[in-house]
């Protein structure tokens, strides 16, 4: 298949798969700005192994702080719901029993539309800018 | 005695200040910790939260009412009518025999998308939506500071007549839980004809889920029996 660069995908819809590994070494800033650059370029973004709590909470807060009209009006994320009646508690989580690694995408607010979800199933349409 | 004005001293004090800093933090958190946990004279923030129009400010200006006499804020069936985290102090809910004293904080309805040109089918002018939305957007991060940092306990509103499975009540509820904050689930407008409150007990296995009509005041005396009982 060849190869083109970012800038050059046309009609299509760039999507950027990230992997755990190269989500690991980062800050949590650092993470939601990968991300958010990503996301304002029209690109969807797949996580390997999703975010934090804490790091979805920044991640909303820095989207809202971005909103700009006519310009970028937000994300859509998608994440599988906790499943099994999650809440390990604070002990459970300090033992590191409890894992947030879940597959995550992530798109322009007006360019994916989820059409369904469910504890193990999600189903997005993708459109082009 | 005289110390010479070197970097090494410089080095070492601020190496020392910066312990200091450290250990004055430290212990200046473990008493927020403490004070939260214990402290009954203090009345525990209650966060509403939810997505938009679920009925959170109903259901902040209900409790207000029925305890204070005051309203929290206007209410519409316009989204993101709540744009800024609004507090209701002191607000004493008595059940059998005990009293719990709260602070209500109604917050705005926690969305990752806001787009002006939803205002615009609610005849709003062009000026007029962008500010709003401008305002809305900055009401989703102050609710999330909030979120992170300054209530105790949250009751989480749901329109029960909608799907709960979307990603924001996944997500919110994650970070709830994350925080380790007592939390209860309430399922609103159990009066309209499509309400269908178990679909959210079986989304939040793991809470309580409560029905109600805060519009119509239905359910209400379980509502305070339940407040009374998570955040008391």
């Amino acid at each position: 298949m060849p190869e083109v660069t970012p800038g050059e995908t046309g009609n299509g819809v760039q999507i950027d798969l990230i992997s755990g590994a190269r989500m690991e070494g980062l800050t949590s800033m650092e993470k939601i700005r990968l991300i958010l650059d990503g996301v304002r370029d029209g690109n969807i973004v797949v996580l390997e192994e999703g975010l934090s709590p804490d790091e979805e909470s920044k991640l909303i807060e820095v989207t809202m702080t971005e909103i700009s009209p006519d310009e970028f009006n937000g994300i859509e994320i998608e994440t599988y719901p906790q499943t099994g009646g999650g809440n390990k508690g604070f002990l459970g989580r300090l033992m590191g029993k409890e894992s947030n690694k879940k597959l995550t995408v992530i798109g322009p607010a007006n360019q994916i539309e989820t059409l369904h979800k469910d504890e193990n199933l999600i189903s997005a349409l993708v459109s082009r800018k | 005695m005289w110390f010479l004005h070197t970097p090494l001293h410089d080095t070492h004090r601020e190496a020392r200040e910066a312990r200091m800093g450290l250990f004055t933090d430290l212990r200046d958190s473990i008493s927020r910790a403490v004070d939260r946990m214990f402290s009954d004279s203090e009345p525990k923030r209650i966060g509403i939260y939810g997505p938009p129009n679920a009925g959170k400010t109903t259901l902040a200006n209900r409790i207000a009412r029925d305890w204070t006499g005051d309203a929290v804020g206007p209410e519409s069936h316009i989204p993101h009518e709540t744009r800024r985290a609004r507090r209701k102090e002191n607000v004493e809910i008595e059940r059998n025999g005990k009293t719990v004293n709260i602070d209500i904080v109604d917050t705005p309805g926690v969305t990752t998308k806001v787009d002006y040109k939803e205002f615009l089918e609610h005849d709003m002018e062009k000026d007029d939506a962008v500010r709003r939305s401008r305002e809305a957007t900055e009401g989703v991060a102050e609710a999330m500071h909030w979120l992170r940092e300054d209530v105790d306990g949250v009751i989480y509103v749901l329109d029960s007549t909608e799907d709960p499975f979307t990603q924001v009540n996944t997500m919110l509820i994650g970070i709830i839980e994350s925080q380790d904050l007592p939390v209860l689930i309430f399922a609103n407008k159990t009066d309209l004809d499509d309400s269908n409150v178990q679909r959210i007990a079986n989304a939040f296995p793991q809470h309580e889920t409560v029905p109600l009509s805060a519009l119509e005041g239905n359910n209400m005396d379980e509502v305070y029996g339940k407040i009374a009982e998570y955040f008391g």
